[in-house]
């Protein structure tokens, strides 16, 4: 099932810390899942990201580096890197507000699951195996044509407070649609990178 | 963003990240305060512009994390605004403001900004051409008049206008730029690939002056909306075309008829230009 977990090598990191990321629709157990991050279950240690706050890849890669450059410098905010990267998605500095907004619940169906390998022992194929068994759902390819057909753009333009932008519509002609996407992404990754300036 | 300066020559260790990248920075142009790198980000086929302002060894260690620290915030700040706002200008990728020393460096750190690659000549290769190319029209019909012919007049009023259009939407926004120059201005080209550097040199063909004109380096930038900062912008500006571009200082009449054009509270800022005229940049502080 895990067929399509990907290694991620993100310019400028170490590339002793791979990022591996998977996407599921879905998702059965999201509860469960939960639950395993609440009792902070080691085994369990994963950025679980509620996919419908995806916009794009590069949304997610720039919570990543965010929180990869975070912990390199020793400066997390959060408990570890998994959860900073999805503290780092939020825009503001309220780490239980931004799991509440991006991270996962009860009712998630499409999962993005992102594990960076802290330890030499995290590799592809233990993350792949793990997921395999422990996420109950259909892995899809964790590209911006899936992503788009989950993005819940109503919400994701609320958490960044940019109601104000003109919405991404699919019925527009394409080429509006283009640049609207691209202007609230561009607004999003900004104020991913500007979290915590005082 | 090509700026003819040398590149840097110094050895320099980047803070991390950067430190130890396996990924290319390739040095654009250094100055006093930042040096620009052309590198990729968040994925290797990402072209990205990265400014790193070093620390400065003669300033004391507090201050110069302070000042470091506002100033690249301040740059970031202004370009978050302007690309809410929908303003030309290159987004922010990336930032660490914090001062991270490079560990195995020579001690010194920096703070770093990332922001979107804007392809295209700056408007002073524009018009640098532009005007090499009328003087050698000049030279071929053997007139030594300095008339402009209809149809390449026009031509470059179409891009004075948009250079006005572009400064107007920047304070608009509320922002000032603080360092308007032609060297400051990209003319991005609306296809990707459409630039024409195999014909750089060539007079005989008059530059393209398609596209869209993109805003850089906002290192001097800062939030206002009065009408003096927003006329000193403009008075720089129209000095840096007296000064750079002669035989394009002419039409600079047009930059102030698109930035009249582009918002309502144009009216009263070039209103102000023609005090700032008379004095100079800098207010009198007689009095």
């Amino acid at each position: 099932m895990s067929a399509s977990l990907e290694t991620i090598d993100l310019p400028h990191l170490p590339s002793s810390l791979a990022v591996h990321v998977a996407l599921y629709k879905d998702v059965q157990n999201a509860s469960y899942l939960r639950q395993q991050l609440l009792s902070a279950n080691a085994d369990f240690e994963y950025a679980f990201i509620d996919a419908a706050m995806v916009m794009s890849r590069a949304h997610v890669l720039s919570a990543i580096f965010r929180a990869v450059n975070d912990y390199s410098n020793e400066r997390l905010k959060s408990r570890n890197v998994h959860s900073e990267i999805v503290f780092s998605l939020s825009p503001t500095n309220n780490i239980a507000d931004s799991f509440r907004k991006f991270g996962i619940s009860d009712s998630t169906g499409s999962l993005l699951v992102v594990k960076v390998a802290v330890t030499p022992e995290i590799t592809h194929g233990s993350v792949a195996a793990h997921l395999a068994q422990h996420v109950q759902g259909s892995s899809i390819p964790f590209d911006d044509a899936a992503i788009s057909q989950i993005s819940d753009f109503a919400k994701i333009k609320k958490a960044y407070k940019l109601g104000s932008l003109p919405s991404p519509a699919a019925s527009q002609a394409n080429g509006a649609h283009d640049n609207e996407k691209r202007r609230l992404e561009l607004s999003v990754l900004g104020a991913i990178a500007l979290r915590g300036a005082t | 963003m090509t700026k003819s300066d040398p590149p840097p020559t110094t050895s320099y260790t980047p803070p991390p990240p950067f430190s130890n990248t396996t990924t290319p920075l390739i040095p654009i142009y250094q100055g006093a305060e930042a040096h620009l790198y052309k590198t990729t980000f968040l994925t290797p086929s990402t072209p990205a512009a990265l400014k790193i302002r070093p620390s400065k060894p003669y300033r004391h260690p507090i201050l110069d994390r302070r000042l470091t620290r506002a100033r690249i915030l301040q740059e970031a700040r202004c370009l978050h605004k302007l690309v809410k706002e929908g303003v030309s200008v290159p987004a922010v990728l990336g930032l660490d403001w914090e001062f991270s020393a490079s560990p195995e460096g020579n001690g010194a750190g920096g703070s770093w900004l990332v922001m979107e690659w804007v392809e295209g000549p700056v408007a002073r290769v524009v018009l640098e051409r532009w005007e090499r190319h009328i003087k050698t029209l000049g030279r071929n019909h053997g007139s030594q008049s300095q008339d402009v012919p209809g149809d390449e007049g026009e031509k470059v009023r179409g891009l004075m206008r948009k250079i006005g259009a572009a400064v107007g939407s920047l304070h608009k926004a509320g922002v000032i730029h603080g360092d308007l120059t032609t060297s400051n201005l990209i003319l991005r080209p609306f296809s990707p690939g459409a630039s024409t550097e195999s014909r750089d040199e060539d007079e005989q063909v008059s530059p393209s002056m398609e596209g869209e004109i993109v805003m850089i380096d906002f290192g001097l930038a800062s939030q206002s909306v009065q009408d003096e900062d927003r006329a000193v912008d403009l008075y720089v500006l129209e000095r840096a075309f007296g000064s750079s571009h002669p035989r394009t200082e002419p039409f600079f009449e047009e930059v102030l008829v698109g930035y009249r054009e582009s918002y309502k509270g144009a009216g009263p800022a070039l209103k102000r230009l023609e005090d700032v005229r008379m004095r100079g940049r800098k207010r009198s502080m007689i009095g």
